[in-house]
This record gives C-alpha cells, sequence and structure tokens, in this order.
C-alpha cells in the first residue's frame, strides 16, 4: 500500500482486468421534439395518437385526483405528474399476457392498461373494492411497502418459464426502492435464474425527502444490473418513445429467454411525494422548474405538431374526451353503493374461521 | 403399512403432492440437490427436476416473495425457511403479501403457499436454531399455522395444508423428526385443518398441547385421568373442541414451549376464560417456556417445559 500524490491510498497490483461494464443511455426524443429517425421504435401514427391520449387522459386522471383530495373526496394520493411518459411509453409495450407488479405511483400504467378509472379513484377514496383486477388484466393492486413487489414479480416470472408461457413479468418501483434488500434479492434471482423479467425504475430523484444521491453512491442506478449478471439500460424517462422502445427490447430479450432487464428511467417527481407531502420544505424551486421545462407530454406534443399529427381540433376533442371519461369515472365511483361492514370479513380466508363468523354474527 | 419417522412422512407428503398435482413447486435453500439439510426433500430433485424443486440462492424474503409471485401466477408454492430463526427476513413478505393478497384483491389473487419451517428447541443446535414463535403468526388474520405432533399427522396435515387455498405456517418440531416411527399410510389421506384432535379422554383436567410438547405431555399425565388435546391447527384453533373439554373437566393446563407472554396459550386461556370460566373448578395454567431468548445447549433443557413442570401443574390444578 503507498499514497498517490493528493494522499489517497493506492493499492499497488499488477493490471489484471477481471471485469468490466458500460452503461447505456437511449435517447430518442429531445426537449424540442426532433427525434433521431435512426432509433425510431416502430409506432404507426395511430399509435403515437393513442399514447398521446393516454398521456393526456393518465395527466387528467391525476390532476383531478389532487383536486377530489383537496376537497376531501380522496384520501391521500400519490400523484404522478412528471412520469407520464415512463408509466405509459413501458405499459403500451405489454401484451396481454405479461403480468404487471406495480408501487403505488403508477396511475399512469394501470390507465395505460385500461384498468376501469372509476375503480382507481375508488381504491384511493378508502374502498378496497378498486383493488379487484379485472379479469381479463394481470395486474397487481398497488404495493405500498416499498420494492417488496420486485419479488413478485421474480416469482410469477419463474412460473411462466415453469409453465413455458409466452409471458413476461414487469415491476415498477423508485429510485428509494432500489434501496431495499427485496430489490436486491429479487435481482439476483432473477439473474440466477434468468427470468423473462424487467425491472422498471423510475428514477424521479426524489424519495420523499431524501435526493437520489443519497439513496446510493453508484453513479446510475442502472448498473446495479451488472452486479447480477445482466443488463442495466439508463433511460431518457421522459422520452416516450426511448421509454417505449426500452421496454419493446427488455420484453423481447425475456421472451426469447435472454433473461433479465433493468431499465432506469430517469425521470423528475414535480409534485409532492403525496398529497400529505410538502415537498417545498426540502428541495429548491429552481430545481423543479427546470424539470417542468423537460415536460415529457410537451415533448411528444411538439414532436407530433412537426409531423402534422396534431392540429388545435385535435387538442382539443382529446382533452375533451379525457375530461368527460374522467368526469364519467367520477361519477361512477361516487355513485356505487358504499361497501358494506361486513365486507372487512370477507376474503381473509376463502371460508371465514368460526371464529370471525362468529365476529361477523355479532357485529 | 410403512413404519416411518417425521422426515420421512413429510417426505412422503410432499411427493405424492407433487405427483398428484404439477402446479406444486417447492423452493429454499437446499432443497433440491441436497435433499434439504434434514432430507425432508431427498430425492424429489431427481424425482421431479430444477425447475420443480428449486434451489434459491440465500434469501430468505427472497424465497417467500417469490413464492408470493408465484402463486397469484396460478402455482401452489412450498416454500421451504431452514430454520425457523431465519423466518424473521421475510416477515414483511408474510405479512404485508401473503397474509392480505386474497383480501387487497377482492378474491382475484390469492396466496395457496405453504411456509415449511423446523422449530423448536431441545436438539442442541445454534443461535436462532430452536425458535419457537408460533403466535406471532397466529396474531396476523390471513394466514393459518399448523404444527403436527407426530409422523402420521405431519402428513395428513401437510397434504391438507398445500391443498388449502391459503398460506399456511407449517412448523415441523426438529426435536420430532428423527423421534419415533409409527404406521403412515400411503397414498390418499388429509387431516382437515382447523380441527383439535383428542389424543386421550380424560374426565379431571383437559390438557391442551401442540407439536414437539406433545410427548411430553402424554409422559406427564400418567396415572391423571388428563383429556389430552393436540391442537394441530393454531390458527383458526379448534375453540368447540377445546371449549367441550373443559367444560367437561373443569380443569386446563396449557402446554407450550415457547416464551409465556402472548404466548399462543394465552389465546387458548383468555378463550377458556371468556367462554367457559363458570364451568371451571381451578384457574388455568400454563407451563411454558420462560420469557427469555432460547438459551443455547447448556441450559435448554432448563428452558424446556419438563415432564416435572407439566407435572406440578397437574398436581396444583387438582388441589380445587
Amino acid at each position: 500500500m503507498t499514497q498517490n500524490n493528493s494522499g489517497a491510498i493506492v493499492l499497488l497490483m499488477a493490471e489484471k482486468i477481471i471485469e468490466s461494464f458500460q452503461v447505456k443511455r437511449i435517447e430518442i426524443l429531445d426537449e424540442e421534439g426532433n427525434v433521431d429517425e435512426s432509433l425510431m421504435p416502430s409506432l404507426s401514427d395511430t399509435d403515437i395518437r393513442r399514447i398521446y391520449e393516454l398521456l393526456i387522459l393518465a395527466r387528467t386522471f391525476d390532476q383531478r385526483a389532487l383536486q377530489l383530495q383537496r376537497e376531501g373526496r380522496l384520501g391521500t394520493y400519490a400523484p404522478i405528474l412528471g412520469q407520464e411518459a415512463c408509466q405509459v411509453g413501458s405499459a403500451f409495450a405489454l401484451e396481454k399476457s405479461d403480468w404487471i407488479f406495480p408501487s403505488y405511483r403508477e396511475s399512469g400504467v394501470y390507465i395505460a392498461l385500461g384498468y376501469p378509472v372509476h375503480m382507481l379513484f375508488q381504491y384511493w377514496a378508502g374502498d378496497e373494492r378498486g383493488l379487484k383486477t379485472p379479469d381479463t388484466l394481470n395486474i397487481l393492486p398497488v404495493s405500498i411497502p416499498v420494492g417488496t413487489q420486485v419479488l413478485h414479480a421474480v416469482g410469477a416470472a419463474m412460473a411462466a418459464k415453469y409453465r413455458k408461457d409466452r409471458a413476461a413479468a414487469i415491476t415498477y418501483f423508485g429510485d428509494g426502492g432500489t434501496s431495499t434488500g427485496d430489490f436486491h434479492e429479487g435481482l439476483n434471482m432473477a439473474g440466477v435464474f434468468q427470468l423473462p423479467v424487467i425491472f422498471i425504475c423510475q428514477n424521479n430523484q426524489w424519495a420523499i425527502s431524501m435526493p437520489r444521491e443519497k439513496q446510493t453512491a453508484s453513479k446510475t442506478l442502472a448498473q446495479k444490473a451488472y452486479g447480477y449478471g445482466f443488463e442495466g439500460l439508463q433511460v431518457d424517462g421522459n422520452d416516450i418513445f426511448a421509454v417505449y422502445k426500452a421496454t419493446e427490447y427488455a420484453l423481447r430479450k425475456a421472451k426469447q429467454g435472454e433473461g433479465p432487464t433493468l431499465l432506469e428511467c430517469i425521470t423528475y417527481r414535480i409534485f409532492d411525494h403525496t398529497t400529505a407531502d410538502d415537498a417545498s420544505r426540502y428541495r429548491p424551486k429552481q430545481e423543479v422548474d427546470a424539470w417542468k421545462a423537460r415536460d415529457p407530454i410537451r415533448r411528444l406534443r411538439l414532436f407530433m405538431e412537426k409531423k402534422g399529427l396534431l392540429t388545435e381540433q385535435y387538442q382539443k376533442d382529446i382533452e375533451e374526451k379525457a375530461k368527460s371519461t374522467i368526469d364519467e369515472a367520477i361519477k361512477t365511483m361516487e355513485s356505487l353503493e358504499p361497501p358494506q361492514p361486513g365486507d372487512m370479513f370477507s376474503y381473509i380466508y376463502e371460508k371465514p374461521s368460526p371464529r370471525q363468523t362468529k365476529q361477523v354474527k355479532d357485529f | 403399512m410403512p413404519k416411518l419417522n417425521m422426515v420421512q412422512a413429510i417426505n412422503l407428503a410432499l411427493k405424492e403432492e407433487m405427483q398428484r398435482d404439477n402446479s406444486v413447486v417447492m423452493l429454499g435453500e437446499d432443497v433440491g440437490r441436497d435433499g434439504g439439510v434434514f432430507r425432508t426433500t431427498e430425492g424429489l430433485y431427481n424425482e421431479f427436476g430444477a425447475e420443480r424443486v428449486i434451489d434459491t440462492p440465500l434469501s430468505e424474503s427472497g424465497i417467500i416473495g417469490a413464492a408470493v409471485g408465484m402463486a397469484v401466477y396460478g402455482l401452489k408454492p412450498v416454500a421451504e425457511i431452514q430454520f425457523m430463526g431465519f423466518i424473521y427476513a421475510a416477515i414483511d413478505q408474510i405479512f404485508s403479501h401473503a397474509a392480505r393478497i386474497r383480501y387487497r384483491s377482492r378474491g382475484r389473487y390469492t396466496c395457496p403457499v405453504v411456509i415449511r419451517a423446523p422449530y423448536g428447541a431441545g436438539v442442541k443446535a445454534l443461535e436462532l436454531h430452536s425458535e419457537s414463535t408460533e403466535a406471532f403468526f397466529c396474531h396476523m388474520p390471513g394466514i393459518k399455522v399448523v404444527i403436527p405432533s407426530t409422523p402420521y399427522h405431519a402428513k395428513g396435515l401437510l397434504s391438507s395444508s398445500i391443498r388449502d387455498p391459503d398460506p399456511v405456517i407449517f412448523l415441523e418440531a426438529m426435536r420430532l423428526y428423527r423421534l419415533f416411527k409409527e404406521d403412515v399410510p400411503e397414498g390418499d389421506y388429509t387431516i382437515p385443518l382447523g380441527k383439535a384432535r383428542i389424543v386421550q379422554d380424560g374426565k379431571d383436567v383437559t390438557v391442551i398441547s401442540w407439536g414437539s410438547m406433545l410427548q411430553r405431555t402424554l409422559q406427564a399425565v400418567e396415572g391423571y385421568d388428563a383429556e389430552v388435546i393436540d391442537i394441530m391447527t393454531l390458527q383458526p384453533f379448534d375453540e368447540e373442541t377445546v371449549l367441550n373439554s373443559v367444560k367437561k373437566t373443569g380443569r386446563a393446563v396449557i402446554v407450550h414451549e415457547a416464551p409465556k407472554t402472548c404466548g399462543f396459550g394465552a389465546e387458548l386461556s383468555a378463550t377458556i376464560a371468556e367462554e367457559a370460566i363458570l364451568y371451571l373448578k381451578a384457574p388455568i395454567l400454563r407451563v411454558t417456556g420462560y420469557d427469555v431468548i432460547v438459551p443455547l445447549p447448556k441450559l435448554e433443557d432448563y428452558y424446556l417445559p419438563s415432564v416435572e413442570r407439566i407435572r406440578k401443574a397437574l398436581e396444583e390444578v387438582m388441589k380445587y
């Protein structure tokens, strides 16, 4: 051991590199709506319009959810503002046979997959019945404990592999989630068994008040995949084409038996952690404003305008349509019969225990 | 009919359930090639292959979390935690997910997982290899807790647990693994969950026990007209059998090896007091482990309820 000129301790040894890796970043659509045509995924104009409409719908949902919470009509809600491209772009690439294991900040994923919107409101309004996924979808209820859902995706991928189903498991989590044990156990198992799973990290820079650099000393989150023996990519998470393309790529790999992929989508949580949080206590306004300028929906709109895919009338129409879809969902949610008190006893076990039966009777 | 010890009976149950239903898969540390550190899974890797008898990384939360994912996908995983003391790393997965996915999804997703773990003291093991913390799991709605006391019952209860639509914690007393053999039929038989069994009839006192403590309880009651109940399923437990017996005998002694405070004996005792106090002739007594960390081998025999301590409790209640 010795010290170099600046005083740092240096271990002298023969230079023998036994492993190295590089982290690649995918960017296609810039902030002014220009794309690198050579990298564009194969999406038709209809697909692009559909994606844009889903983005608008997701944002409208999010804004109305916040509004309803302020009016006391919803409980605590975790907003997605700024992260719509990560969610809609990845979900749009999935197939019916895929299984999705989301965190609690994933309204855009549910909406893009066609989860009934009134049920999303229903859940956030405090009614478990909103978590009953329709039989046509394979998405799990939101996961409240951070990072735990990562392992469920790994298990589902093991099951799919055992069943020889052409299905992949996709799990979503944030930068904070990458500090949990379950994240590491999940990536490790996925690597060991070369499972068809995609780990989608929405690195939104903040875990409540903790900035990204205080979660981990590693330069990227994507590189953690290499510690577990598989590929990790960084993606511009506010670039919907990059997110779509990265997901499509990881999905194809998964289904060809080429194992898992970690996608680190760089984005930003524009709003508070939840409606119970006040982010102005811990982060500078300038930072938030800078990220607002990189808005993912604005970028796509600029692109579509350049391509002649978006007229003023079209914009007005889809905003109107999103508004009426959300209004209708709120109306449906608020006209539902409230759950019966006895419902709390249902679904604990397949059949209630004798003691539960007695508790229901005495209720 | 073959005479089997508990390890062999568990092995047979696993094998038959895997033959019967190809959605049954097994995962855990050293369960495959090695056949499990206690050999409970011996031969299964060769018969069913590495995709059904899965040697996992050393990753308790990973094992249970993956089992939850497999279960919601439609499989019936049997997960092994090598020793009960290592299950704590997986508690989040058990309590936050396995226990409540049926409830949260209103039945759309279920979690028919069996989590097997060797438990209990008395085999001169290392630290954290002698835990008996079954009561933790009884406190979490959505989980079932099963503890067999003989090879015959281990097989029947494990088959039922694997076929059960809800998550089951299945605890196997290490002290019983090779303690004795008994007739264990091959082929299909099950013992229903949620039912206790009356091991012997009696008129003067009801003694309730389970798992590793049942043998000692049976030795201790010699000379008494005692009704001995093997509770077998702790959650949900068979209140009816317990209460009918206590109403008949008027006395109750509960024997378990876990610490006394908030042990499952407290639940039994409270239930008897609530529902049958007017039938009681004597206080309800609990003979349990002490409120200490299970000591290392030099002291563990002093920790476990002994035949003498059980007999002392019987003498005490018979004074009334």
